[in-house]
This record gives structure tokens, sequence and C-alpha cells, in this order.
């Protein structure tokens, strides 16, 4: 039997039942819209957070002091008192594979402004700070490298802390105390939204390092160096420079660890997007679930389409068809319920994923592999819940198929 | 099928297109053996009109589907058109049937919400034919019963008669050697009966081998020859030497019109 009369034979048993086949193929539908939702979710949760993640700056490299080691008694990441401002310089000067730098420190307290207050982190950054963060000055400006040199009494605010404490006017030029400390703001910084772990970015204050070290906590080393690397290739080359230049100035004997730790980007990223994968895989394969179950009702459908049609087997027996025959057309009926259940599923997980996005503000991305792997999915649950139904029917004895009532 | 003017032109090497050497068939209905058929030899000649009785239990029926290529025998051979069937497997024997035999059953067993040309084509489908000759073959085959014009009726809107006619295209459609006739008058009311018995007639005279299980006495009295089973053996081998004409019976049937459901 030539493989179009199958298929139209396959079809035309289809209809004959028009609402069996429909009804068996919505487990398929169910499934495999199911299975292409979750995937464009997963991936737009992936999506987003990685744009997050490239937000906070592609290229850059944090240096943190490491733990303080007392008599084996460890004190935890930061403890150590090693990074100063001499380390910076000398990283500036020695590590060809670093762009730009920037000293940092940090600071908390209560802001005043008027009568209004506002407790937030102060963090003392160096004059690259917004460039190797890829961040903007929305209104007036930015400190410069004389600020920094003379501890200015000067401040840059996120947005959450300007809007909080200046709700009707501009805050550039207005004054600020810090801790009791007087601080004109020069400028405010741009929305940059939550980071990826959910914090507000813009619930911050900028201040040069050096106002913050001398002025308010007189804390004298750095709690970490911002570095941006000249390219994202040159990441590890810088790393691996920072870590040797800052291993000889701490004088640090071969096989003792280092008293500081840098991390990337890169890595943060990759752990995010990791976590992010867990959940794609994880809605996946609760979507395979539908359409396991899916696959199973065409299974069933077909045993009794086997049984009901049992006499139709027998008179095409009869008048020649070949156990490869009936065996072929009950595969191809259940290729094509489940192959048109899946194309449905498809249109349907497709559209689906538009509402969700555009209904609940949710990020989904379709991608060419999620289509692939559904359409994949029900040709093969096609094949293999269609398999058994169709032996089952191609190994009937022609004379007993007759007889059936 | 040029055997009008030579009513039994040789078939095999001693011109039988049937030849039937102590065929038994044994069946394990559990742990009990039934003997179905023991021991029948018979040859039948190209365009002949076979009519086989017996009582039920005789093994005619377990013959008749050894003789359609449905089932193999478990001793002896079966010799169909120079082709010794009896050793064949399931796929082969598939072949044989698509080729050389036509079937008519007493339930008609045409496929349900599928026109008539439909059902006609539907040993086409096994074979090689293009679409348009299978139509052709179709219609064809639907002329010679006289259903030309109700090609794409459905079973359920033709009556028994006609749907047994159906089944008789269907059982023409790829010129076989025979055609096996199981009971094909069994669900047809007697004036029916007498006209799907003519179109066997009327096939017979074109040449055609039909061979017919029956168990009404009147019916067989239309075929030209008689073979009665008993206890899986061939009880009786006569010729019929007067068969009636079913043309001629039904002048003398009170005339009815044929029901036409709606």
């Amino acid at each position: 039997m030539k493989l179009l009369n199958i298929l139209i034979s396959a079809f035309r048993a289809l209809q004959r039942n028009k609402m069996r086949s429909f009804l068996t193929m919505l487990g398929i539908i169910i499934g495999v819209a199911a299975v292409i939702a979750m995937l464009a979710i997963g991936q737009g949760a992936q999506y987003s957070v990685e744009q997050q993640i490239s937000s906070l700056g592609t290229n850059v490299l944090i240096v943190f002091p490491g733990s303080q080691n007392t008599g084996g008694i460890r004190g935890g990441a930061g403890t150590t008192t090693t990074l100063t401002e001499d380390d910076c310089i000398a990283i500036q000067r020695e590590c060809p594979a670093v762009g730009l730098l920037s000293p940092g420190t940090r600071a908390g307290g209560q802001i005043i402004a008027g009568n209004m207050n506002w407790a937030t982190g102060i963090e003392g950054t160096g004059a690259d700070y917004l460039e190797i963060r890829k961040w903007g000055i929305e209104y007036g400006d930015f400190y410069t490298d004389a600020d920094i040199k003379a501890a200015a009494k000067v401040c840059v605010l996120g947005q959450t802390v300007a809007n909080a404490l200046f709700p009707d006017g501009s805050p550039v030029g207005q004054t600020v105390r810090i801790r009791n400390v007087p601080c004109k703001v020069v400028g405010v910084l741009t929305k940059k939204g939550q980071n990826a772990m959910g914090q507000d970015q813009d619930d911050v204050v900028l201040a040069p390092w050096t106002t913050v070290k001398r002025r308010l906590t007189w804390f004298p080393y750095l709690r970490q160096i911002l570095v941006s690397a000249t390219s994202p290739s040159n990441i590890p080359v810088a790393q691996a420079q920072i870590t040797e230049l800052l291993r000889m100035r701490h004088k640090i004997p071969p096989y003792e660890p280092d008293d500081f730790t840098i991390r990337n980007q890169a890595d943060l990223a990759n752990a995010a997007t990791a976590t992010t994968q867990i959940l794609t895989i994880l809605l996946a394969s609760i979507a395979s679930v539908s359409l396991l179950v899916g696959g199973i009702g065409i299974m069933n459908i077909m045993l009794v389409s086997v049984t009901e049609r049992t006499r139709e087997i027998g008179i095409r027996m009869s008048v020649g068809a070949r156990s490869r025959d009936i065996l072929t057309q009950f595969l191809i009926e259940a290729l094509v319920l489940s192959l048109l259940g899946g194309i449905t599923g498809i249109i349907l997980g497709v559209s689906g994923s538009g509402a969700i996005s555009s209904l609940a503000k949710w990020p989904t991305i379709i991608t060419f592999f999620s289509i692939l792997l559904s359409f994949g999915f029900s040709i093969a649950i096609g094949i293999f819940f269609g398999f058994y139904p169709a032996r089952k029917a191609a190994m009937l004895n022609p004379i007993d198929a007759l007889r059936y009532e | 099928m040029t055997g009008v003017q030579n009513p039994y032109p040789p078939a095999g090497s001693d011109g039988l297109l049937i030849k039937i050497d102590h065929l038994a068939k044994t069946y394990m209905l559990g742990e009990v053996e039934v003997h179905a058929l023991r021991g029948v030899s018979v040859g039948v000649r190209k365009g002949e009109f076979v009519a086989i009785m017996g009582a039920s239990g005789s093994g005619k029926s377990t013959f008749m589907n050894i003789l359609g290529c449905l089932d193999k025998p478990t001793k002896g051979t079966y010799i169909l058109d120079g082709i010794d069937v009896s050793h064949l497997t399931r796929d082969e024997l598939a072949r044989i049937r698509n080729h050389k035999l036509g079937f008519v059953f007493q339930g008609f067993n045409l496929l349900s919400r599928t026109s008539a040309i439909e059902n006609v084509e539907l040993p086409l489908l096994y074979g090689d034919s293009s679409m348009k000759d299978r139509e052709e073959r179709a219609v064809r085959a639907l002329n010679m019963v006289g259903l030309g014009d109700r090609v794409h009726h459905y079973p359920n809107q033709l009556s028994g008669g006609q749907q047994q006619r159906v089944a008789i295209a269907r059982a023409l459609v790829n010129d076989p050697s025979i055609v096996l006739a199981d009971e094909p008058t069994g669900n047809l009311d007697s004036r029916t009966s007498v006209e799907v018995m003519g179109i066997f007639q009327e096939l017979n005279e074109k040449g055609i081998t039909v061979i017919l299980v029956t168990h009404e006495p009147d019916i067989a009295q239309f075929a030209k020859r008689h073979i009665i089973f008993r206890d899986g053996r061939i009880k009786s081998d006569r010729l019929n030497s007067a068969p009636k004409l079913a043309a001629e019976v039904i002048d003398e049937l009170p005339a009815v019109d044929e029901e036409e459901p709606a």
C-alpha cells in the first residue's frame, strides 16, 4: 500500500470519529502547548537575569579582601585589612589587562535633607565607577578626580534616595547631611532597577571613596577594588595579573592561600544562569508529564479503535492487506493524531506565551529549539504509544477478525 | 476471462484450477484436538460453479478458510492456479488473496461510512494500481453487478441486496481466479437471494469460477456441482445436471419492490 493511500485512509478514519479524534489530540495539544509555554517562560526569565547581570558591567572584576586568620580563628570574607590605596595604584600601573579601576569603601547611615530622612548605604567610589558599572547620570554631574583627591563633601544620589528625600524638587545643588556630614548633591543617577538578587540598586548614595574613608568611617583600608578588564576575553588575564601582583605585594609565600578574593561578573552570571536553567528544566519536565499523559491517551484510544475496527481489519486482510500494511495504517493514524495535536499545541503554546508576555508583563522567549523539541516529542509519542495498538491490529488472525462481533 | 467459449480450460499441469490432496486441519481447543478436516481431496476446474454444503461442524467453513488462503492446512497440499499455497507465509498468502481470490461474506462486510466505490477499490489499494486505474476498475465492477448508478452511496443508504452486490463488485475488482462466497444469501430475503444468485450465475457464464458455501438446498440448486461435507470428509461430490436459472425463478416469485431505506 502506498504511503499516500495510507495517509488518506488514516485521515478518513480519524474524520469518521471527529469528536473522539479531537479529544485524543487535546491531550497532546495541552502537553505541547504547556511545554512550549513553560520553556518560553523559563527562557524569558533566563534572558532577563542575563540582562540584569550584564547591566552590572560585563568585564568587571571585584577584588575583595580575604579572610583574616589569627591563630587558626578565621574571620570570614572581608575581615583582612590588606587592600590599600597603594594596591590600587600598583594594579593600575602594572596590570596591562586592567582598564579602569575604582577603589571602594562603604558606610551605612541616616541621610537627612530638610525635614526628610532616609537610611541607606553610602558607597565610596572612584571617579571611574560609573563607567565601569555602565551607569549614567540623570541630572547634574558626577564627582571628579579633584573631588576625590580633596575628599570633597559631595555626593550623588540614586533614584530611590532622590525620590525619598526630595519628592517635589530637584536635589541637585541641595545639601544633605550624611551622618551629620553636610554634603552637596552634585547629581542623580539614572534608574538601574533591581539586580539579579532582587536588591534595589537605586537605593544608594555614591560619594568619593576618600570622603567616606576620612569623614564617615575612618576605616583606613578598602572594602573592595572594582576593576574593568580591557575586554571581556581579557578577564582571566586581568585576574591572573592582579593575583600575581597582589600576592607579591602582600608577600604571600608560595602554597599559602591568597589573602584576597577576585570575583568576576562571568562567575556571577554563570551562577544565576544555572539557577534559571534549573527552573526552565523543572517547568519543562512538569509540562512533559502532561505530554506523556496525552500519549497514553493516544494509546488508549488506538487500542479501543483496534478492538472496535477488528472486523475492518479482517476485511482488509481478506482482500490482501499484509500485516505490515495494517501496522502502518494504525501507526500512521496514531502519528497523524499526535502530529496534528503537536502542531495545534505549538500554535497554542506560541500564542499563549505571547498572551502571558503582554498580559502579565513577563518576558517569554520562544526558541526554534523548543518548537523543534515539542514537535519531535509529539512524533516520538505517536510512534511509541501507537506501536503497541498497531502491532496488536497487525497480529490479528484474519478469520477471527472477520468473525468478530 | 476468455473462458466463455471453453468453460474448462486447463490451469495447472493437469487442467485443475484447484488441486487439493489429503488436506487435514487439526485445531487445539485447549487440551483437546479437534479434527476439522480429516483428509480431503478434490479438484476444481476453471469456470465451475460449486456449492459446498454440510451441517455446521461438518468442516465446510474450515475448508472454505483454507480455500480462501485465510488459514493453512495442518497436512496435505493445496495447489491454486499452479502455485502450492499450503506452506506460504502470512504475507505471501495475503498477496495470493489480493491477486487470485475474491470474497463475498454472509454479513456483506463492507466498511461502514465508506462509499460503495471506495469499498470496491479496497483490494486495489493493496496492489500497485494508480488512482485513476483504481477508479475505472471499481466503476466497471459496480456496473457488472448493476450498481453503476449508486457508486457514491454509503452502505447505510443501500438495501441488503445492494450491499451484497457492492461486496460482489469488490470481490471482482481484481479479476480473481476464484470468487468465494460464504453464505452470501444468509442475511437476505428469498427474492433478493435469488437476485444475488442470478449475479453469480451471470459471472459464471462469463467464465469466472464461483465456489459457494451454503446450507440452503434451494440456493445450492443454482450451482452446477454439489460437494457435501460431513465430519471433516467429503460425503458426496456430484454434478448438478439441471441447475435452476435465477432469471427464470425470479419471474415465478411474486413481485415485490426492493426495499430502499431512506
